[in-house]
């Protein structure tokens, strides 16, 4: 019974984490402005990462846990490079 | 002690990344943990940083309780604007807020603070006149912003760093 | 290595609470994102799935991943700090960034444009 609560939970959250990632990516497409486009993008890492996570929980598979954190790690890279990138119009000074 | 280990803090935080990511505390793990601690602590020498003083280990629990209860409590505040409950008029807005801080170390942990917490923003520090400018969501009264701030992180923030 | 069926079942509970309230929370500021009005009520909205929502998925995968092999499984801590010391600076440099385009902007409003 709770065995069942779990599987149906798991995949209701990888579908509610999925809307949240198109939710980053339908910034990215709409945002008027550069800004909203990396603020998009920062959110869609983010909750990638989370869903890498949701993911390892479901096949029991440690080794997403090193993928959730790589993703984390680039998306935060990837944000601040683009930020840098907008500030200045050049990344390397 | 100072030229072997310049940041301690630093190196004890390596050492428990290292133990924490090979998930195991044998010997050889400590042995290993502890060269990358000693190199990565002697390799942050080279941006000449300035020396840490970390004070009163009973405060900063203090206010990272204060700071858990304040994520938790605007976590909520921030899903009921987003959800639209509650609708009446929401004015965002920038709040100027006098500082006396000057430590670089109690500045950061500051901008972590005010970021992280869902419905406030740091935008921006005039160093100079020592004014913080932060953007807040759902901005109901200024001079309560610049109290919660000046009373709730700063004065705790002060005892520690300075 | 034992999959989610051999999970107790207060684990499994506690592990499907924990998920779903984590991934709701995700949600939920991730829509901000769309239905806020302006760049900077939106830049507020990623920070609730970085804070609660990062913490409530971390436990549940502790929770799952030390029952399951029966020791700590301690090392979801180290997304929970990266989540919430990496994001904060982030985001202080993407307002710094839109703040100073912003200026920029009001600068000089008579310029033309490139396109």
């Amino acid at each position: 019974m709770s065995q069942l609560m779990l599987t149906y939970s798991l995949v209701v959250a990888q579908a509610l984490l999925e809307l949240a990632i198109g939710c980053g990516a339908l910034r990215i497409f709409l945002g008027p402005r550069a800004q909203d486009r990396v603020l998009g993008f920062d959110t869609l890492s983010v909750n990638a990462m989370l869903l890498l996570l949701t993911v390892g929980i479901r096949t029991g598979e440690a080794l997403y846990f090193e993928a959730a954190l790589a993703m984390g790690l680039f998306g935060f890279v990837g944000t601040v490079a683009l930020a840098k990138f907008l500030l200045r119009g050049e990344l390397i000074e | 002690m100072t030229r072997l280990l310049p940041f301690p803090i630093v190196s004890v935080c390596l050492l428990a990344l290292w133990l924490l990511l090979n998930q195991a505390v044998s010997f050889g793990h400590i042995l290993l943990g502890c060269v990358v601690a000693l190199v990565g602590g002697r390799i942050l020498t080279v941006l000449e940083l300035p020396p840490v003083r970390v004070r009163r280990p009973g405060v900063i629990l203090r206010l990272l309780g204060l700071v858990t209860m304040d994520i938790v409590r605007s976590n909520l505040a921030v899903g009921r604007i987003v959800l639209g409950f509650g609708r009446r008029q929401r004015r965002p807005g920038f709040v100027e807020i006098p500082l006396d801080i000057r430590n670089p170390y109690g500045l950061a942990s500051l901008a972590c603070i005010i970021t992280s917490t869902p419905g406030t923003l740091w935008v921006n520090f005039d160093a100079q006149r020592g004014a913080l400018t932060i953007h807040v969501l759902d901005l109901v009264d200024e001079e309560e912003w610049v109290r919660t701030i000046r009373d709730r992180y700063e004065r705790h923030l002060l005892e520690i760093f300075e | 290595m034992k999959g989610i069926e051999h999970l107790p079942p207060w684990a499994a509970v506690l592990t499907a609470v924990f998920l779903l309230t984590g991934a709701a929370v995700t949600l939920i500021g991730s829509l901000g994102l769309l239905r806020l009005g302006t760049f900077y009520e939106r830049v507020h909205a990623p920070t609730l799935g970085t804070t609660l929502g990062t913490v409530f998925i971390a436990a549940a995968s502790m929770i799952c991943f030390s029952v399951l092999q029966t020791r700590a499984v301690l090392h979801e801590i180290l997304i929970v700090v990266l989540g919430i010391v990496t994001t904060p600076i982030a985001l202080t440099i993407l307002v710094g960034a839109a703040r100073f385009r912003d200026t920029a902007e009001r600068a000089q409003p008579a310029e033309p444009q490139d396109k």
